[in-house]
This record gives structure tokens, C-alpha cells and sequence, in this order.
């Protein structure tokens, strides 16, 4: 009888999967229950995101940044803020420096919850996810008083926020932060320790810290691997090193090293929070150029310079002098870049944006490669992407 | 005419009467187990579970199943028709039959069969069919993945849970289900037999494919593997079927280990509340423990699942089978049944 060879099967993993955190097609190839090959397929949900904020002022582009990683917006916007006052060369006030760490580190917490959540419950643990998003729900709901939206705030500004934060919402993020390391232990005591979590998570996907290096890890990706990175220690940016926290890092870069980095950074973003709204200065929220910021309602009433202001800001938007920048923040994924190239004219000229989750999937196939299906479950899981800012 | 009725008629009437007074509370049981299961696993997430519809939620089970009743059954175009419709049909009758030699309390079985414990195995062994037939029916390969896993853990589990089942014989003496039940009349088989009662209760769970065993139907993995393709009545015929499997075999348990209808402690004060409520009680507990387990723990792969079932399931009920019978045989206590 001929020799007959043994032929592996495709199997298409996604986009309509439950496991796929949005659009992710991986085209699988499988010798039984063995990843042989990964192949992710992206561009499922693009949108000409860069393309798009060449065609708009600046201040148009902000909302753009909310919908790249829209588990955790107010980190882009960070990014995209801090790039264009670098080019405009202004500073925001202390206080706007103050809210913006409060609300990134919220953001961290935002993204960082629903990571674990939605890990645990790709290896089969479903409560974490609906303790989890108890707490997502009311950290949006934080989000909604200051700037009026959940999800998208677009609050974080050029010169500063957007608006000044309402009466009593910094002691209520403050009694909820009392509340959230007793969360924390409570995922933790269903998780951490679990052997059956351990079972499915360690050893599984270690990625090295050459390996990390050679793939462009960065955030807790890279940290699991051992390399302690955090551009909010490494190049501080807005006021972070006034502030008095620990940058967690893994070991052998496994799943359950990249899960332990996430909660522990998760008690970490905590005590900043704390940090930030007991040393929250007092004063103006956004720069007082009103050549950038608007002006306030009352000033427009009364004075013709503000009027003018204020209808050249929202037609024509500010001017930003010509120049380049690449200006990156330690968004919850990982370095969250922004490499804006201006012409001297109302509009970027150029926007590239460097999502990390778009590095980190492409070690999909390296890590997966000789796992078993679930495994590569657990690895999609444990490099948190997000479809949002690998597709722009 | 009247000796056609004595002889037949009657007897026959009488049968389907008694079919239908399990089949009906059993099927009431299993909508209102997902409705149950909705509820405990809500209270364990911090939320309410189905509130809506009724009282408490409690048309909730009513309006699912009118719902997957009215809705369209699709049937793939690359499937084989035939099978395909079969494969939920095999799972739930089988999950109905198997009822047929459980005593919900002295003397009320519908069949009251010497060898009890061998059918119901013989007929939870069965169950495979069902899902294997679903995914290679399927013609999908998530259905077909899931299918392959479950058959492969189905068949591993069998195997220790026959030799737990053994070592519950041999203190018994008879493989009939009401004589186990009335040999823990002093002291439940939970107490001496623990390991076996805990290592039983655990390849039930993978038995009827629930957490942390679910592979066959890992959503993460597989989306809802062996019944992904199945809609409307075919799917709620697996659904009716996994979940009058979770009853049956925590009523395998209950019969087993934990005593059957026996009141606890063979205290008379506990034996004015009638048997089958006792019995109900019981099975009411292990669920609960089925649907705790769902809550808790996450989910293992299919390897690691093999190697629990293989590596440490299977010696250790081949060693107690061993070590039990020897301590029976030592102390001279083994149950010698020369009636049958």
C-alpha cells in the first residue's frame, strides 16, 4: 500500500469567534488539537484612522485617539496631547497634569480589568469577568462626570482637559479606590492560586526577553519577560515622577507572569490615583493661550478679543508651528506612540500612530506554534489586543 | 374482552402512566434547573439572574423553551440530514431512558431491575453517541474538534467511574439500585468511601461534559463546539439533554454515595418527611455543587484532562477496588448475596 501522508487541517479561527477579542481572523493550522501555524489576518476594522486626522484640525483629531484602544481611551488622547503641545511648546497647568494622571491611571484600570476578566474567561473562568466589570462600570461612570461621556471622553486636550472636574467627583474616585484592592484580592483568590489557572497559564507562551526585544514587546508584555521598562519611570511625562509607585515585572514571561504584571499594576494605578487626588492642585485646567484653549463663557460676553477667539478656535482650529515629533505614553498596552509631522498649518500634516498591540500580535504564531488550541486561546488572551488600534 | 384488559390492556396503561409521572416532573426539573443555574451562578457574580418574566424570573424557563419551539431548525447544507437530526434526539431519549431504574423512594421505581447499576452505566456510556454522531453530522470543523474531545473524555472517565461503581458493589453485595440504596441504611457510603464519592462525583462533572470538563464545548475554544450548528428544537434537545444527564447523574450520586431517599442518620423524627422529597433534596445539593463548580473554576485542557483521568483517576480507583476488597475479605464483612 502507498505511503499516504497525513494532511493537517485549516481551521478559521474568527472574526465571528467568542475568543477573538474583536475582529481577530487567525487562519489555524492544525494537526489535531496542535497549532502547527497562526496566521492572523487584521484589517477587519479599519477605518483610515491616520488618514482621516490629516483631514481635520487638531482638535478634531482627539476623538480619534478614544477609538484606536477603546478599552482604555483616555491613554490615547494622553498621547496625541502631549505630542502637540511639544510642538506648540506650551506646558498645561499643574492641575491639568494632575487630572490627566488621575484619568490615565483610570484608564489603566479600565483596560487592565477587562483584560484579566476577559483572560480568565478565555481559560474558562467566567465570575472574574462580571466582578470585574462591576467595577469597569462605575470607573465609567467617573469618566461620564467628568467629561460627559463613558467611553469616548475626549477629554484630554492640547493645553490641559477639557473642562474642570464637578464638585465631590475626586472624594468619590477616592472612597471607590478604598474599595478596589479588596477586588483585587477577590479575583486574585479565585485565579492567582488556582490550580487548574495555573495549569492552563504557566509555561504557556513564553516569550524571553530577547525574544520580547526581537518582537517589539513593550508594557506588560515586556515587563513579564523580565525587563523593567515603563517610559512613566523611564521618561516621565506630566508630573509622573512626583509620583510614588512600583513598576511590577515577571520573569519568565509566560501567561501567568503577563497576568500577575496586570494585577499587581493594577494596585499600583491605585495608589497613583490616591496620589494624585490627595496632591491635586488647585487652578486653571487648561493653558490660558487662548490662541489654543478656548476662552470662558463669561469672557466672550464681554470681551471681543475672547469672541474672536473663540469662533477662530472652533472654524479654523489652532495653528501648530512646523516640526515632528514622536511622543510616547505608557498606555495601558504598552508604548503608545504618536508620530505627528506638522506643516505649519491647522492640520497634521502627517499622523502615524504606533499601536502595541499591533507588535504584540505578531507574536501570535511565535508564541502559539506547537500549542495545543487552547493554549493559543490563552496566549491571545494574555497579549491584550485590541482590535480598535491594530486596525486604526 | 375483560381478561384482554386485566392481562394487557391495564398493565400496559399502567406503565405509560407511570412513564409519564417521571418524564413530566423530570422535564419540569430540568427547565427549571437552567433557571436554578441562572440564579446561583447570578447570586455568585453579584447580579440577579433572570428577573423579568414572572415572578422571579420564574417563567424564564417557560418562555426559553417557547422560544427555541417557534424558532426556525436550519440544517446545514454540507450535513448529513439525517444523522444530524438524529444526534440531539439519541442525547435526550437516551438521557429519558436511563430514569427508568431510579428509585425516588422505597419500592417506586419503574423498573426494578437486578442489574440497575449496569444499565444506567450502560446507558450513560451511550450518550457519547449523541454528540459524536452531532459533530461528524455537523460537517463543521469546531463541531467535529468538539465531538472528537468529548468522545475521548467520555470513554476516559467511564473507566474509573466503573471501578468506583465497583468498590460501591462489593460493600453491597447486589447490583440492584434499591438494595444499594437500603444498604446505607446505618451509614451513607459518602463517609467510608470518601475518596471514591469525591473522585465519582468529579468524572460526573466530565461525564456530562459541565466545568471545568466542558472542552467539548469550550466557548472560548471551540464557540459552542459539537452543537454549533444546531438551532431551534435540535438544539434545545441537546440543551434538555445535558441538562436531564446533570439530574440523572447527580441522582447516580445521590443513589451511590449519599443514600438515596434514606432520611440522614436513620433518625426517625427525619422519616416523617416522605423519601422522595429527601431524594429531590439530595440531587437538589449536588446540583448546586455542579453549578458552584461552573462559577468557580476555569476550564482544563485536553491533555491535562486525559492526564487527570488516566494518570491519577484510574490507578487510584483500580488501587481501592483492591484495597477495599481486601479489607472486606480480612475482616470477614463481605456481603455475600446467594438469593440471586
Amino acid at each position: 500500500m502507498a505511503e499516504s501522508k497525513i494532511k493537517n487541517f485549516n481551521l478559521n479561527f474568527g472574526p465571528q469567534h467568542p475568543a477573538a477579542h474583536g475582529v481577530l481572523r487567525l487562519v489555524l493550522e492544525m494537526d489535531g488539537e496542535v497549532v502547527e501555524r497562526a496566521d492572523p489576518h487584521i484589517g477587519l476594522l479599519h477605518r483610515g484612522t491616520e488618514k482621516l486626522i490629516e483631514n481635520k484640525s487638531y482638535l478634531q483629531a482627539v476623538p480619534y485617539f478614544d477609538r484606536l484602544d477603546y478599552s482604555s481611551p483616555q491613554n490615547q488622547e494622553h498621547a496625541f496631547a502631549l505630542a502637540v503641545e511639544k510642538l506648540l511648546d506650551i506646558v498645561p497647568p499643574p492641575r491639568a497634569k494632575s487630572i490627566r494622571i488621575l484619568y490615565a491611571e483610570i484608564g489603566r484600570l479600565l483596560n487592565h480589568l477587562m483584560n484579566i476578566c476577559a483572560f480568565a474567561m478565555d481559560v474558562g473562568a467566567m465570575t472574574p469577568m462580571l466582578w470585574g466589570f462591576e467595577h469597569r462600570e462605575i470607573l465609567m461612570e467617573f469618566c461620564e462626570r467628568a467629561s460627559g461621556a463613558r467611553m469616548h471622553m475626549s477629554y484630554f486636550r492640547p493645553g490641559g482637559v477639557s473642562i474642570d472636574l464637578p464638585e465631590d467627583l475626586t472624594d468619590d474616585i477616592y472612597n471607590w479606590s478604598e474599595t478596589f484592592d479588596p477586588l483585587c484580592d477577590d479575583i486574585e483568590n479565585l485565579l492567582t492560586e488556582n490550580r487548574i489557572f495555573k495549569q492552563r497559564t504557566v509555561d504557556i507562551g513564553t516569550v524571553s526577553a530577547e525574544q520580547a526585544f526581537d518582537w517589539c514587546f513593550t508594557g506588560c508584555n515586556l515587563r513579564a519577560s523580565g525587563i523593567a521598562w515603563d517610559l512613566r519611570k523611564a521618561q516621565p511625562y506630566d508630573g509622573y515622577e512626583n509620583f510614588d509607585f512600583q513598576v511590577p515585572v515577571g520573569k519568565n514571561g509566560d501567561c501567568y507572569d503577563r497576568y500577575l504584571v496586570r494585577t499587581l499594576e493594577m494596585r499600583e494605578s491605585n495608589k497613583i490615583i490616591k496620589q494624585a487626588i490627595n496632591n491635586m492642585p488647585e487652578g486653571p485646567i487648561k493653558t490660558v493661550n487662548h490662541k489654543i484653549s478656548p476662552p470662558s463663557r463669561s469672557d466672550m460676553k464681554n470681551s471681543m478679543e475672547a469672541l474672536i477667539h473663540h469662533f477662530k478656535l472652533y472654524t479654523e482650529g489652532f495653528h501648530v508651528p512646523a516640526g515632528e515629533t514622536y511622543t510616547a505614553v505608557e498606555a495601558p498596552k504598552g508604548e503608545f506612540g504618536v508620530y505627528l509631522v506638522s506643516d505649519g498649518t491647522n492640520k497634521p500634516y502627517r499622523c502615524k500612530i504606533r499601536a502595541p498591540g499591533f507588535a504584540h500580535l505578531q507574536a501570535t504564531e511565535m508564541m502559539s506554534k506547537g500549542h495545543m488550541l487552547a493554549d493559543l486561546v490563552a496566549n491571545v488572551g494574555s497579549i491584550d489586543i485590541v482590535f480598535g488600534e491594530i486596525d486604526r | 374482552m375483560a381478561e384482554i384488559w386485566t392481562n394487557y390492556g391495564w398493565p400496559l396503561t399502567w406503565i405509560i402512566l407511570k412513564i409519564f409521572m417521571i418524564i413530566v416532573p423530570l422535564m419540569i426539573s430540568v427547565a427549571y434547573l437552567t433557571l436554578f443555574e441562572r440564579k446561583v451562578i447570578g447570586a455568585m457574580h453579584l447580579r440577579k439572574g433572570p428577573n423579568v418574566v414572572g415572578p422571579f424570573g420564574l417563567l424564564q424557563p417557560i418562555a426559553d423553551g417557547l422560544k427555541l419551539f417557534f424558532k426556525e431548525t436550519v440544517i446545514p447544507t454540507g450535513s448529513n440530514t439525517i444523522v444530524f437530526v438524529l444526534a440531539p434526539i439519541v442525547t435526550f431519549v437516551l438521557a429519558l431512558l436511563a430514569w427508568s431504574v431510579i428509585p425516588v423512594g422505597a419500592g417506586l421505581v419503574l423498573a426494578d431491575i437486578n442489574v440497575g447499576i449496569l444499565f444506567l452505566f450502560a446507558i450513560s456510556s451511550l450518550g457519547v453517541y449523541g454528540v459524536l454522531m452531532a459533530g461528524w453530522a455537523s460537517n463543521s470543523r469546531y463541531a467535529f474538534l468538539g465531538a472528537l474531545r468529548s468522545a475521548a473524555q467520555m470513554v476516559s472517565y467511564e473507566v474509573s467511574m466503573g471501578f468506583v461503581i465497583v468498590t460501591v458493589l462489593m460493600c453491597v453485595g447486589s447490583l440492584n439500585l434499591s438494595d444499594i440504596v437500603e444498604a446505607q441504611r446505618t451509614v451513607w457510603f459518602v463517609f467510608p468511601l470518601l475518596p471514591m464519592a469525591i473522585i465519582f462525583f468529579v468524572s460526573t462533572l466530565a461525564e456530562t461534559n459541565r466545568h471545568p470538563f466542558d472542552l467539548p464545548e469550550a466557548e472560548a475554544e471551540l464557540v459552542a463546539g459539537y452543537n454549533v450548528e444546531y438551532s431551534s428544537m435540535t438544539f434545545a434537545l441537546f440543551f434538555l439533554g445535558e441538562y436531564a444527564n446533570m439530574i440523572l447523574m447527580s441522582a447516580m450520586t445521590v443513589i451511590l454515595f449519599l443514600g438515596g431517599w434514606l432520611p440522614p442518620f436513620n433518625l426517625s423524627i427525619f422519616n416523617l418527611i416522605p423519601g422522595p422529597i429527601w431524594f429531590a433534596a439530595k440531587i437538589s445539593l449536588c446540583l448546586f455543587v455542579f453549578v458552584w463548580v461552573r462559577a468557580t473554576l476555569p476550564r482544563y485542557r485536553y491533555d491535562q484532562l486525559m492526564r487527570l483521568g488516566w494518570k491519577v483517576f484510574l490507578p487510584i480507583s483500580i488501587g481501592a477496588v483492591a484495597v477495599i476488597g481486601g479489607v472486606l475479605v480480612a475482616s470477614n464483612i463481605l456481603p455475600l448475596n446467594n438469593t440471586g
